[in-house]
Formats: structure tokens, sequence, C-alpha cells
């Protein structure tokens, strides 16, 4: 029911929404709790496990009960609080947990059964016959269990992630939030000023005290004029700050677009981290109810949410009002609802020397000991002064009391504090270095001193930063004092609930003591209290005092659970935003990416590049038709393929050659001017890193090659031993993979295709090198061969990569080439016997792959130390051989090898392969694997076995280097 | 006090007053045959095998907290005999076997349902690495399937099969893999424990290991000295700080794993899948969140909290793979500390030291190794012979290079 | 976390590569015991407290830095440049002919 007068919404103008199927309106302004509750709509939600009735319990983002789906065309989310969601023109929500509809849930029978699905019962139970549990009591279980549904649809919305800096980050825009926000800003400090609401001033705006004269909301107002004015304050509202993490980073939830209508290219949600020198927390306190028995029905609110409602929102959410506190503060609901025209028909307060003098009637010394109502409270039953006593309300406010929202200051492992004055956890100082919690987020629970408190944070914080913050004058406001006497749970029978959200009862607490799960965090998860959404913002302390109370110990001495990130649940769209599609890591393109495309070319993914798999002419219908041409082609005339993804080393420096002896096995330091040699590098531990080629451009100008797989690593790699080893050499590295484009020429017509290009001729040896000119660009030229052929590397600044490889093409075509992919590739260095990192994987040392005698026996190398070990040199290791196919029949990568004869199993295996290609040269399917002993099984037929693609087959051991054994056609 | 469900109904008529504790909470007796360090799920189950199959009830389990308080109780519950290299082989095949008996073992229902795990892949060489894996698993004894990129589809509809960053070429299907309660499984062997004799005693901090001649004799603990003439080390997480009491310096370096649960949603997720192009793997529990976990935060830790990079890394790793999660909500993230080793397997071995064995470095993967590694270990602290299965886990393979090393990623303790 | 790189001031931690403890500097003697060489590679102090380690600024200087931190409250305490670092250095060998 609206209450007219009262509120922050705008009347002027009509919201329509729907709620379960039914049409509703609002105001701007309203949220979805206080639009359905001025509609009087008060069951919205069925609880977690007995699929009880419930209502709106608060007015913020640790609401258990209100959690519903808001519905758009072929999406939805899922446990939506009411209590936040704005409402817009067409907003469509439905309730949740719930079949067949909310007024009649078939499992609310789980009510009924409640005797038998107390605290763990499930681990006692549903374990026989055996084969049930995945078949039949799981699937059930599963059924029943959870809370709202995804749509199962990929979520197609924009979202966004953001950086922002600042000198002062203040966590909520109360009282104690804006004077920190004024004084920091008035000191000349970057400030950002963030909320999770969609409007700035917290409790202010929910309260009817006064503040230098003004209403609260007419004092906010004025104090965001102020900041907004200011060109170093960012005011952040709908903003959760969701976690702190180290040195000052947070991170912080906006609601960018969920208070609107869904709209093309607007971002649902922006995940923020803010890097803040100093902060301070000022995100109040929350109120807590009080547990007895069916404390849980539609129309049981938090005192505090009740005013909210009423003065935040203009809606009063019963009609005949009751309460249960045990603070003189809490009774201001009672007084705000009365004036607004709400009859009072009770205030339960069980304090026994409660103040009686109020205009309404009070019952000091009582309790509430249970309710009455289906789908809606109609009625309490009190006990005072040994009577029982029934009253007829609809609306029984709870306040147990208050506790500081201290959350943020536990996420780097800071435990809170026992204070008995105010009957709460307070954050320990310092937990969150930098943090300053103040107000009431500190126990601080009047306007007057929250208002002082945010102030003296403000100029605390940023003197520590070196900046002096001028003495503002602090407002006139309330300056109440709080006495409380903890009321945690009412003595007597039926459940009296803790955990709304997880349907925990201080009987479950009671069982799992009985059961000897006593401490705090044997409770929490036997129980599952402080498990649901509302992360036991409402529940964690009173369940936490009925444990003490149960096992007789007291509050400080059972301790606490860990609040952990995120404060309030963030979405994973949110926090992920940028990782959709392709977004989730960068594409690399070769220089030559389109003229492949334009060719037909299927662009593959190899690390973070792109690269041809195979270049289909007219004809083909599958790739290995494609790739045996193309394999042939090489082998018959010439071939062109781009192989930039290579990583690119540049190494200068007088001491260059020596450093290259020192990362490599084989010696550099002895390698011509002009010439190339290969080198195998190790990690420290005697494993091969990668392998490549590296070039002497000069004296002291080299040039390395990696694989493209481990070109990143090989940088770091050589940057450490650098920086670590021999800083004071004379040497430096950078890569300059993205600065060349490279394009490798092999065949028999390579030499004539490359000389064609070339400005003078260069007569190259195999494995030479030489500066060349090309089209009047300086270029690079490189004997070097990755197919067995003859070949030749081009290298020219990454600009002209485009036009030098469709040259190239042009100009191979015209001799009956052309260029080809990854699988042609990949078939000629199989056939040769080339090494990729399918073979080096990490485990596989220079004897493994017949290397070991290129290991400088004259000078100390990387990983030369750990080779030695006995573990990596013994018989036993498994070598790498080839393979050919004995039947003709297909072989495959992954395949583990086998004794013929021997039983097929663990114990007996031999060996595995590694890479598998058909070789159109030499019409048969080859393999490398490796072997155990294999150097030694050369001839030997070793049988193939791959359960997965159910091939079994016999196969010939044989050299890794099945084409061209002698490297007469390489040296040609 | 056996449990069924027959008890849970007349427990419920009769007001659930008849539940007795699960375990005892005994004082620490001056002197017990064997103590076990850590009443973590690979101490308990330890100490549940020592009673169970060797016959030994005169033990005390130490625990620094309360039961179960490591990472027991923060992992993301997978539950898989998936490795490929022999040495693990044989000993998570041989836990897996354990798993499917846990409940009639314990007469506790730990919940462990064998929904599957599919590990995708995406590349031809993913794939290749993958079928030897799975070839392994299946000449070991245990199952697996290769999907192709329909047969992923089938089971996983809801992945991005068109604009996924890497393209999904198949899957690895192991139909036994799948998850478990964690809590469970540490109060299941607790409970078992206890009924067979076993002091379980919490808040129990050893401070000191007493050693005489070479052999051990006892503990230092807060609550007093204990002797003891067997002494093993199960603590997994703090391994190298408890070690250094006995003069020991391990191959261990502690690292941060966080993971996350989203708040309960209604059943949309069925299996266990990881993402092979990313750190990413999740499931759907029981009770409906969403749990899944990426990789180490990378820099060596103690601190039980992560930080945003690795946070954002797995949200955006799930976004690209199936961005039908989008809409649900991280509800809660933790950190576990990882003994990481320096080739990505664990160690269960004797010590230099008469009597003082250990059992530590399950980097992280130990949830799925918890029956095993009890077994193992209680089988070699009975008999003084590593158990057949686990015979390759030694503490000195570094130093002699028989690494156990399924990665690949060398010497370098956070890479596994 | 954020690491106070000597060349390029505060930047976030996701700029930087982790290695390892600083034992990956104190490389032993191509000819030393197999026990130097264990501890070198693969044993640690692995200390709930201050430490010292090995971080790449790998998308910025590619320096490599030498940390010392709090394993347990992630503080950092020092960050120098392992370059500029002064313990001693292996004794490099001699400089080969080319």
């Amino acid at each position: 029911m609206r209450i007219a007068g009262k509120g922050l919404i705008d009347r002027s103008t009509s919201v329509g929404f729907r709620f379960d199927g039914q049409s509703f309106a609002g105001h701007p302004g309203d949220t979805l709790a206080s639009a359905l509750l001025a509609n009087g709509v008060k069951l919205v939600g069925r609880s977690f496990k007995y699929h009880r009735p419930r209502g709106v319990l608060t007015a913020g983002s640790e609401e258990p009960n209100a959690l519903v789906e808001v519905l758009e065309e072929h999406q939805q989310t899922p446990n939506v609080r009411a209590t936040m969601q704005e409402i817009y023109e067409g907003l469509t929500a439905q309730s949740q947990n719930r079949w067949p509809s909310l007024r009649h849930d078939l499992l609310s029978v789980n009510d009924l059964a409640a005797p038998f699905l107390s605290a763990g019962f499930y681990y006692k139970t549903f374990m026989w016959p055996r084969a049930f549990w995945e078949k039949l009591y799981e699937p059930a279980i599963r059924r029943a269990a959870g809370l709202g549904r995804l749509s199962g649809r990929h979520d197609e919305a924009v979202y966004e992630k953001a950086w922002a800096h600042c000198d002062l980050l203040v966590i909520g825009s109360g009282p104690t939030g804006l004077m920190a926000a004024l004084t920091a800003a008035h000191a000349g400090a970057d400030v950002i000023l963030a909320d999770e609401s969609a409007r700035m001033g917290g409790r202010l705006l929910a309260e009817t005290g006064q503040i230098d004269g003004q209403s609260g909301p007419d004092w906010v107002a004025g104090v965001l004029a102020e900041l907004a004015a200011l060109p170093n304050v960012r005011l952040m509202t709908r903003t959760t700050v969701t976690g702190a993490h180290d040195d000052g980073t947070f991170g912080a939830l906006e609601r960018v677009g969920l208070h609107l209508a869904p709209q093309a290219g607007l971002p649902r949600e922006c995940f923020w981290r803010i890097v803040a020198r100093r902060s301070v927390l000022a995100a109040g306190a929350l109120e807590r109810p009080i547990a007895f028995r069916n404390n849980d029905r539609p129309g049981i609110m938090l005192a505090s949410a009740i005013r909210s409602f009423l003065n935040r929102y203009g809606v009063a959410a019963g009609q005949r009002v009751t309460l249960f506190a045990n603070t003189d503060a809490a009774r201001q609901t009672a007084r705000d609802l009365q004036s607004a025209g709400i009859p009072v028909a009770g205030v339960i307060d069980p304090r026994p020397d409660a103040s009686l003098s109020e205009e309404f009637p009070v019952y000091a010394g009582a309790e509430v000991i249970d309710t009455a109502g289906r789908l809606a409270l109609s009625e309490i039953t009190i006990r005072h002064k040994g009577n029982v006593t029934r009253i007829e309300t609809d609306l029984l406010g709870l306040s147990g009391g208050w506790n500081p929202s201290l959350h943020l200051t536990c996420h780097l492992n800071g435990r809170p504090l026992w204070s008995p004055e105010i009957a709460a956890f307070v954050p320990a100082p310092g937990a969150v270095p930098g943090l300053i919690a103040a107000g009431s987020a500190a126990g601080v629970f009047s306007t007057a001193r929250c208002l002082a408190d945010g102030a003296a944070a403000a100029r605390r914080a940023l003197g520590d930063i070196g900046r002096t913050a001028p003495d503002l004058p602090i407002p006139q406001a309330e300056d109440g004092s709080y006495e409380i006497q903890p009321v945690w749970a009412v003595p007597g029978k039926g459940r009296a609930w803790l955990d709304f959200a997880n349907d925990v009862t201080v009987k479950d607490v009671k069982l799992s003591v009985q059961e000897n799960f006593r401490s705090v965090e044997h409770m929490k998860r036997y129980t599952t209290q402080g498990m649901a959404p509302d992360q036991g913002k409402n529940s964690n302390v009173a369940a936490l005092a009925v444990l003490a109370d149960a096992t007789g110990r007291g509050i400080p001495e059972t301790g606490t659970t860990t609040f952990r990130p995120p404060f309030s649940p963030v979405s994973i769209a949110a926090i992920g935003a940028g990782g959709r599609a392709t977004g989730f890591a960068p594409q690399r393109f070769l220089t030559s990416d389109q003229a492949s495309r334009d060719r037909g070319a299927p662009m593959i993914e190899a690390g973070l590049w792109y690269r041809p798999s195979y270049f289909p002419r007219p004809g083909e219908t599958t790739w290995r038709e494609a790739c045996d041409r193309e394999v042939t082609m090489v082998r018959s005339t010439v071939g062109v393929t781009d192989v930039s993804t290579l990583g690119k080393i540049d190494i200068q420096g007088a001491d260059a050659a020596r450093f290259l002896d020192l990362v490599y096995i084989n010696t550099f330091s002895t390698l011509p001017l002009a010439r190339v040699r290969y080198g195998l590098m190790l990690r420290e531990d005697g494993m091969v890193l990668d392998d490549g080629t590296t070039a002497r451009l000069d004296d002291s100008h080299f040039l390395m090659t990696t694989t493209t797989a481990a070109a990143g690593q090989v940088m770091r790699h050589l940057d450490f031993v650098q920086q670590a080893f021999c800083a004071n050499w004379d040497v430096r590295t950078i890569s300059v993979t993205e600065s060349w484009a490279q394009f490798a020429v092999a065949g028999p017509l390579a030499r004539r295709l490359v000389s064609a290009f070339l400005e003078t001729p260069a007569d190259l040896p195999f494995m030479g090198c030489a500066a060349v000119r090309l089209g009047g660009v300086a270029a690079r030229l490189f004997r070097i061969s990755f197919s067995g052929e003859e070949g030749y590397e081009i290298a020219v600044p990454a600009r002209y990569g485009e036009a030098l490889f469709r040259d190239l093409l042009a100009r191979a075509e015209t001799l009956g080439g052309g260029a080809y992919g990854m699988e042609a590739l990949n078939v000629l260095r199989i056939e040769k016997g080339f090494i990729t990192h399918a073979e080096i994987h990490g485990r596989v040392t220079a004897f493994d792959i017949g290397l070991d005698r290129m290991v400088s026996q004259g000078k100390d190398c990387i990983g030369k130390a750990a080779a030695r070990r006995p573990g990596l040199t013994g018989a036993e290791r498994e070598q790498l051989v080839g393979l050919r196919s004995k039947s003709g029949a297909a072989i495959s990568a992954g395949a583990h090898l086998f004794t013929p004869g021997d039983a097929v199993g663990r114990a007996t295996d031999q060996g595995y392969v590694t890479s598998v290609g058909f070789s159109p040269t030499l019409g048969a399917w080859l393999a490398l694997g490796f072997l155990k002993n294999g150097r030694g099984r050369i001839g030997e037929t070793i049988r193939l076995v791959d359960h997965l693609r159910g091939i079994d087959v016999l196969c010939e051991v044989a050299d890794p280097v099945f084409h061209d054994r002698e490297g007469v056609k390489l040296r040609a | 006090m056996r449990y069924s469900g027959l008890k849970v109904i007349t427990e419920g008529v009769f007001g659930n007053t008849g539940w007795r504790p699960a375990w005892r909470d005994p004082a620490p007796k001056p002197e017990y045959d064997t103590i076990i360090i850590g009443g973590g799920g690979h101490g308990l189950a330890t100490a549940y095998y020592l009673a169970k199959n060797h016959g030994l009830t005169n033990i005390a389990v130490l625990e620094k907290g309360w039961i179960g308080s490591g990472n027991i109780g923060r992992n993301t519950t997978i539950v898989r005999a998936n490795y490929f290299l022999p040495g693990n082989s044989e000993f998570y095949s041989h836990s897996l076997k354990l798993w499917e008996g846990m409940e009639a073992e314990l007469n506790y229902n730990v919940m462990h349902s064998q929904r599957g795990l599919i590990n995708l892949f995406h590349s031809d060489g993913q794939r290749d690495a993958f079928v030897r894996r799975g070839n392994a698993m299946i000449n070991q004894g245990d199952d697996a399937i290769l999907l192709d990129r329909e047969g992923v589809r089938e089971h996983l509809p809801y992945l991005d099969f068109e604009q996924t960053r890497f393209p999904i070429y198949g899957g690895l299907l192991h139909p036994r893999g799948g998850s478990a309660r964690h809590d469970a499984v540490a109060w299941g062997y607790a409970r078992g424990a206890d009924r067979r004799g076993v002091d379980l005693i919490q808040n129990c901090e050893v401070t000191g290991i007493e050693i005489e001649g070479g052999r051990v004799t006892g503990v230092q603990t807060t609550r007093g000295a204990i002797r003891a003439r067997k002494v093993g080390i199960i603590v997994a997480g703090r391994s190298g700080q408890v070690a250094a009491m006995a003069g020991m310096r391990l191959p261990i370096e502690s690292h941060i794993l966080q993971a996350f649960v989203t708040e309960g949603l209604k059943p949309v997720i069925n299996h266990v899948v990881s993402f092979g192009m990313g750190h990413f793997y999740i499931s759907q529990s029981d009770k409906g969140g969403l749990v899944f976990g990426g990789d180490l935060d990378f820099y060596a830790s103690y601190a039980s909290r992560g930080n945003l990079p690795m946070v954002e890394h797995v949200m955006e790793a799930g976004m690209t793979l199936m961005p039908m999660i989008g809409r649900a909500k991280v509800l809660r993230s933790w950190g576990g500390i990882m003994d990481m080793t320096p080739d990505g397997s664990p160690i269960i071995d004797r010590t230099h030291i008469d009597g003082l064995f250990i059992d530590c470095g399950w980097n992280y993967g130990g949830f799925k190794a918890v029956p095993a590694s009890g077994w193992c270990m209680a089988h070699l602290m009975a008999t003084g012979q590593p158990h057949e299965v686990a015979r390759r886990f030694r503490l000195d393979r570094f130093a002699t290079g028989h690494l156990l090393d399924e990665e690949g990623t060398g010497s370098q303790h956070n890479l596994h | 976390m954020r690491i106070p790189c000597p060349l390029c001031g505060p930047r976030d931690r996701r700029e930087f590569y982790y290695y390892g403890a600083e034992d990956y500097l104190n490389r032993p003697a191509p000819d030393a015991p197999p026990e130097a060489w264990d501890n070198y590679l693969h044993l640690r102090d692995n200390p709930a407290g201050i430490t010292r380690d090995l971080w790449y600024h790998e998308t910025g200087c590619a320096s490599w830095l030498l940390i010392t931190r709090n394993t347990v409250t992630h503080e950092i305490r020092d960050v120098v440049l392992v370059a500029d670092r002064t313990v001693p250095k292996p004794a490099p060998r001699q400089r080969a002919a080319t």
C-alpha cells in the first residue's frame, strides 16, 4: 500500500511490469520488491529445502528470500534480488524453485517431512543399493535442489571491464561515506565514491531524522551536488565493491544496464578493477532478525527494511504492524508507521526494563514464540509475564541489533573482533592495509558520530599519503545511544529459522553439536549455515551465538567463519567480460593471412597464430588430396610456405657467441660468419627446451630462430640466463618475431625461384646466409630446410610480407609449384625425421632423440649437469624411432606400442606414437614415436594399438629419417 | 551407530534425539604406537586403513585445527583416474576403485557420483596427446572414450561450438570420472577411524618432532609431548614447515589455487568438463552450485586467498567455452595451499629418520587420491615397504631423475 | 597485487611472470656434486613468511626482478633487478675464439 507524501519515487509516472504472469504498475525509483509490496504482493518465493512460502525480508542486497528470475526474450537471469532489481517498463519477472506455481508448490511436502530432513541427513542414507545413487536418488536430489534456472543459451549480452585509479576509494555513501568523500574531495584528492544502490545516501534515504535542520535526502542531495561539481570526484552509483585484494586493488561491479530494458550495445554490467592508494569502508551495518518458531513467513521483515520501504519508497508493507525488537532505535519503525497512519498492534521488547512510554502498546520482557498464516502472516503468539497471547498482525518487524558490514575487511584473512558493547563483530584494524573502516561499518551507531567518523577517516587516510585535509564542520544530527541485550533465538519447540535462504534452523545447529560437529566450520559445513546466496549476512552471527550457547563456549572463543570475496554475488559474464568468443586470447595473423584466405586455405589455430592448413585446388574434395599434392609438389618442383610464426631473437654484442655457447648444447662460437647452425637447447633440468637454427650475421650479431610454440618461453629463458648469470657480459637480446615476414621456399626448383627475386645472385651453400636485396628492399636469405629438399628462407621487413608472398606464389606457379600448408609441412618433416614439440614434449632428453652426441664436451651449458642424472640416461628410456605401417593400414598418433605376442596392458607398454602422416613420397603410413631401447630395435616389428580408434597394426621400427637419409637433396 | 534410511526415519519420528557424536573428542594419551600429523583427508584415510587393513589401533591423529580443515574442505571435488605415466596410472586407478566402494566401506554417503569427465581438446596436437592418455587409461584397465566434435555436442550441447576462440575438436570422455562431497570424505574416514579406536585429537598443533639417534621417538604439541615409535607427516599445504622440524628440506613450493562456486541453480551441467586451452574446469554440485576452478595464482604463497588476474582468466575461459553460464553469479571464492613438486606428482616415502614417514606433494590433485594415499601410506607405515601402486612416489626421484612429469613442464614447481 | 618494478614503477601483477625462489640464481659449478644440483633445482626452504623470489616483467621492460616479500600477507618489501644484485656470480668461462 502506498502512503501519500512519502518516498523518493516519481509518482507522476507509472511503470508497468509483470510478476508471475500478472501485470502491475509501480513508479520510477521502485525496486521490484517495493513495487510488489505496494501492490500487496507478499508471497514472492519458496525456500530452498522445505519450499516454505517466503516474502521480502530486507530492502537490500543481503535479501535471502525474494530471489526471482528476470526474463528476456530467449534469455533469463536467475536469483535476482527483488530488493535490488529496479523496475522498468516491461520488466518481466517470475518466482523460482517452485512447481507448478508459487502458491501451490508440490515440493512443499518437504515441509511436512522436515523431521527426516534434519541437518546432514543425506550423509546417512541413499547408500543402498549402490546403483540407485546415480540413477535414482541423486537425480531426484539435483532436481529438487538449486534455485533459479539458467536459460541454457549463450549469453550474448554485452559486458565490460575497466580500470580506475584514485587516491581514496570510499565504499558506501551513507553519512560516513559522504563526509569521507567530501573531506577528501576538498583536500584535492582523486576520490571515487561507490555505492551499490541506485541512489546515494545509504540509510539517510530511509530514515526520518534531520541533518543540520534538513531532511536526510535533502542534505544528501546538497552534498552530492557539491561533489559532482568537483573534477577530482567520481561518483559511482549501482556499483558494489565486491572484493578487497592486495595492494589497494578492489573489484567492483557496476550494474550499468540492469535497471533498463535491454538495448543493443548497452552493457549489462561493468566489472571494475579499482586501484586505490587508500580506502574508507563506509558500508554501514545490517540489521539482524531473531530466531523463533515460524519466524519465516511472508510479512515478517527486518524493522529497518520496513522503514526503508516506507520512507524511501512510500510503501507500507502491511496494515497492522507489530515489532519484535531489542533496541530503542528499532522502535522508530513503529513510530514512522504510526505517523503514516498504520496501526501498531504492539511492540514486543525482550528487555524486561524496556521503556513503556510510547503511543502504542509495548510488551516489555516479552517474546514472540510462534506465528500463523499459510501464505502470509496473520497473527503472532507472544509470551509476556507468563501469559501466552495472540496478536493479529500482517507485518512483523524484527530487530535483533545490527552487524557492521565488515565483509571486505575479511578478504585478506582478517579476523573480526567481538565487541560485547554492541554484541557484534567489528573489523580488526589494519585487516586490509590502507583501508579504514568507519561509521556503522566499524560499529559506530549514531548518525552524528558516523558523520564525524567519516570525516576523521578521510583525514587519516589522506595524512598517510602526505595530504592535509580540511577540518570540515560536522553537521548536527541524531546522536542516540545504542544499548542492546542480545536475543538470538527464543527458546521453545518447533523450527526457528536462522538461515532463511538455506533453511537452517536452531535445531539443526543443536543437532550438529549433538553429533560433535562443534567447531564453527564443522557446524557451517554440516548444516550449510551461511552458504546460501546471502552468504550468511542475515544469520551467521546468530548461528554462531546458538552454537556458542550449545557448546557452552563464549562467542569470541567459538570464532567466526571467514567472509570471502565477492561481497555479493557477481555474474561470471561480468568478471569474464571480454572473454566471449574470440576475445579470450589474442589472435595473431600472418602477413600472408589474407592471401592465404584468398586462395581458399582453411586457417587453423597454432598457438595464438592462424596458419593455413592446406591450399585446395579445384576438384580436390578432401584435405588429404591437397596435402598429398603439396608434398609431391615440394619434392618435385617448388613450394612456398609462411614460416613467420617461428620465434626470431636478435642477439648482439661482443659476448654474443659465448652466450649462445651457454644456452645451446652445441658450440656456436665456432660458427663462421654468414653461416647457420642447428642448435638444441635444454632446460636447466636437462630436458629439451627447444630447437632451431641460429645464423651469424656478423662477428657479434646473431639471429636465433625458435619453434612457434616455444618462442615466448625461449625469450624469457634467454633474458633470465643473461641477467642472472652473465649480466656483465656484452650481450643483448630482443625478440624481432613480428618485425620480419619469413617464407620458406623448398624443392628442386627453389633456387630458380629465389634467384628470380634477387637483385644480385647469391650462391649460398647449405646452411649459409646472406644479406640480399629484392625489389629495392633489404632482405635476408638463409639456406635452411625443414622439408629435406633444397630450401631457402627469405625474410623481409613485415610490411613487405604480403606482397612478397603473393609474388612468390605467382612465380612458383609458373614453375609448376605453389603454396603449401601446415599439413604438407608436417608430412614433409615426418618423412625427414625432423622433430617438433609433438616429440620434444618436455619429458624428452637429447639422449632420447639421439642428439646427445651434439653436447659439446668442452664447455658448460644450461641443462648439462642435470641431464647426467641416472634416470635421464638409462637404457629403459624410450628413444625416438620411425615407424612404418607394414600392411599399409592407417596408423595413428597417440597409439601405444607393444612387442607382438605380449599381452596389451600397462605393464607391457613399450612406447607410443607422437606424429603420423601418410607419405605420398613413399606411399606408406609413417610415424615418429618413442620406443624403449628403440635405436637398438631398428628393423624389428612392433605392434601399434590405439584402443580409442580401434587400430591394431604391425609396424616396422625404422630410423626416423625415411627420406634422403644422406642429405643429398638438401645439399644439392 | 550404523546409518541407514531406516535409521533416519526412526530418528525423525523420535525427534532426532538419538544421533550420537560422529567421533569422540579424546584427550591425548602420553604415548601411541603411531602418530599421524594432520587430520585432513589423507591423514584420516591413513589412520583408517592402518586400523582396518593392518589391525593397528593405538593411533592418534593430531590436527592443528578442526578435522578436514585443509584442502579436503577446499577443492573442486573431482574424482578421476586419467593419468598416463606408469607410476601414476596404477595409483589413481587403485584410488578410483576405492572410491567406488567408499559408501559401503564407511557407511557414510560421500555422494560419489560418476557423472563422467570430459577433457576437451582444441587442436590436432592436443588430440594426439589425449589419445595417448586415453590409451594409457585403457591399458591400465580404466575407461576412456574418444569423442569427436559431434560426440562432444551430444554430451555438452551448450558449449559454444561456433564462436569460441579455440574450436572444439573433440573430447576424451572418462565415464567413471565424476565428483564427490568433499567434507563428507573427511567425516566418513574420521568416523570410521574413530569407530576402530583411533584417537582424533583436534586443536592440537605439532610444534616439534623428537628424534634420538636417528630414530623418531615422538612429537611436541600444543597439548604436551606425545611419544610414538612411528610418525607420519601428512600435512599437504604445510609440509615444508613440519618436515623442517625433522631437519628436512623438501622438493616443494607452496602455491595458491583458487576455486569458485556460484549460487544454486537448477541442473544445467551434468558432467565434469575441462577446457584444453585455458585453465578452466567445472561441474555442478548436487546442491546446485557451479563449482569451478582454474590454475594457480602462480606465485609462492600461504595466504589461502588469491588475486584478480586468475579470477578474471578463469571467468573469461568460462565465457569463451560455455557462455550460457554468464548469468550465474559467483557466490564465493577461496584459495587452497598446494604442495607443488618439481614434476607434479606426489611423495609417499620413508625419510632419512627411522620411523618417520611422509605423504605430501599432492599438487592440486590430492582430493581424488585420498583413499589410495591413505591405503598406501598405511601400508608403508605398517610394513615398512612401499605399496606396489605407490612405489614410484619416492622422495629422491628428483635427485635421481626418475620423474613422473605428466605436464612435461619440468623442474619449475608452479608449472604442474 | 602490484609490483613496484624498479624501471617501470608499480604495475599490476598480471604483467609479471613468476619463476620461483631465489635458489635459481645460485647455479652450481658444472662439476658440483648431484646434491648441489638437487638443491638448486628442486629443494626449497619454502618459508611461510619472508622469502626472496624471481619475477620477470614480461609485458613490460623484460627485466628479471628479485623480490623480497611475505608469502603469508603478500606484502612486498624490496625489489631489485636481478642484473644489479650484488651476490657473486658464477665464474664465467673464458671467451671462445670466433
